[in-house]
């Protein structure tokens, strides 16, 4: 049998916008409290982009320190995978505006839609490529500018996202002991109206009724959000430890999509496991959606805490519904 | 342990609350449960007594004597 090759994230990056925006700062727009938004979601402040700004902007500053921490060339680069439910523009991919900027050009591009679940997609998609010996090296990317798509009257959800860009080469290893282990991908689209932006694209294409009815924002339902992600983090847990005859506890890092604090402990609890396994950056970024994991994996390199040779599960689930998680070995 | 006594330690491990101070009266308000808790209380009782709360069922309990009522009504 022709021998597979793994794959391993040899560099990441993260891009983070400088305006920060506090609670306090929300409490002069919508009725909220710092109080109220602290408990429950644990968000103490997010960032926003800076207007004259752009996804594919946030982007390349993650991506250049990805691939220079990976001491990758632009130009060695198979393909561009770009996460984002906030793209640039409906077409072209951002991915291809990317591509041009970093000056990749032997790479294929495309974004990859996913909702918040949109990184581990795109992992799983880089991961695959390598594994078949097509490619050895991918840039990914999980970026996401959701201020921008934030109805800032509606106080249920505009304290809830932020924007940023998390970045990671993945190249192609014969080191069988590090890598990507095994992936799951799940969705179930009778959930797509718990989280969805109505208006916009081809279902209703944007007028003015849509526009003053505000109907290119953010709509969701928090309430059945959480407990669909409760659910799906667990059993996505589930099967990929198992499927490698292994425990939760034998873990030692495991990267939740962060869009409540609240859900990241109630996993935490539910499966008592301690607090230092779950790395958090909801509380100074908000939900970055699939900016989220990418961001806390940089975030754990540079703390020293993520580290090689630990066992390391990245799961997220958002809109789509879809849900799904990476085993690696770092 | 009765469905009464089962239910109370739920909510009070649940919500972090002193179970011998639950009534049937007491409200979720009543001890500052928000609509998060009440979501993860749901997903406890769920879990213990192996049954589905619809999203129109929670709507309907606000307090102790209410979860109780339902569960007893469903076991």
């Amino acid at each position: 049998m022709q021998k597979l090759n793994r794959s391993i994230i040899t560099g990441t990056g993260a891009a983070i916008p400088d305006r920060v925006i506090t609670n306090e700062d929300l409490e002069k727009l919508v009725d909220t409290s710092n109080e109220w938004i602290v408990s429950r979601t644990g968000i103490r402040e997010r960032r926003m982009l800076e207007e004259g700004f752009s996804n594919a902007d946030l982007s390349e500053k993650a991506a250049r320190e990805a691939l220079s921490r990976a001491e990758v060339s632009a130009s060695e680069l198979d393909l561009i995978l770009v996460a984002t439910v906030t793209p640039d523009h409906h077409t072209p991919s951002t991915s291809c505006i990317l591509q041009a900027r970093l000056e990749a050009f032997k790479a294929g591009a495309m974004d990859i839609s996913a909702g918040c679940t949109g990184f581990v997609y795109a992992l799983s998609v880089a991961q695959q490529f390598i594994n078949s010996g097509i490619y050895t090296k991918i840039l990914v990317v999980g970026v996401e500018i959701l201020t921008r798509f934030t109805d800032w009257e509606d106080r249920s959800t505009c304290v809830l996202f932020g924007d940023g860009a998390g970045a990671v080469v993945v190249e192609a290893t014969e080191d069988e002991n590090r890598g990507i282990i095994n992936f799951s991908l799940k969705s179930d689209g009778r959930g797509a109206k718990l989280l969805y932006v109505p208006a916009g694209g081809s279902a209703m294409p944007a007028s003015e009724e849509t526009v003053n009815n505000r109907m290119h924002y953010l709509i969701m339902n928090g309430n059945e959000i959480f407990k669909f992600a409760v659910k799906a983090v667990e059993d996505t847990l589930y099967d990929l430890v198992r499927r490698e005859n292994k425990k939760p506890e034998d873990l030692d890092m495991i990267i939740l999509h962060q869009a409540n604090l609240r859900i990241i402990n109630h996993i935490r609890k539910h499966l008592k496991l301690p607090q230092e396994k779950f790395p958090v950056n909801i509380d100074r970024l908000g939900n970055t959606s699939s900016a989220t994991i990418p961001i806390a994996m940089h975030e754990e390199i540079l703390a020293g805490r993520l580290k090689e040779g630990d066992l390391v599960a990245m799961i997220a689930f958002g809109a789509g519904l879809t849900w799904g998680g990476v085993l690696m070995r770092w | 342990m009765s469905i009464e006594d089962k239910v109370k330690k739920i909510i009070a491990d649940q919500l972090e609350v002193d179970g011998d101070k639950l009534k049937g009266e007491t409200t979720f308000e009543d001890i500052d449960a928000d609509s998060l808790d009440i979501v993860e209380l749901v997903m406890a009782l769920e879990e213990e007594f192996d049954l589905e709360i619809s999203d129109q069922e929670i709507e309907n309990i606000k307090s102790v004597g209410d979860v109780i009522e339902y569960i007893g009504s469903k076991t």
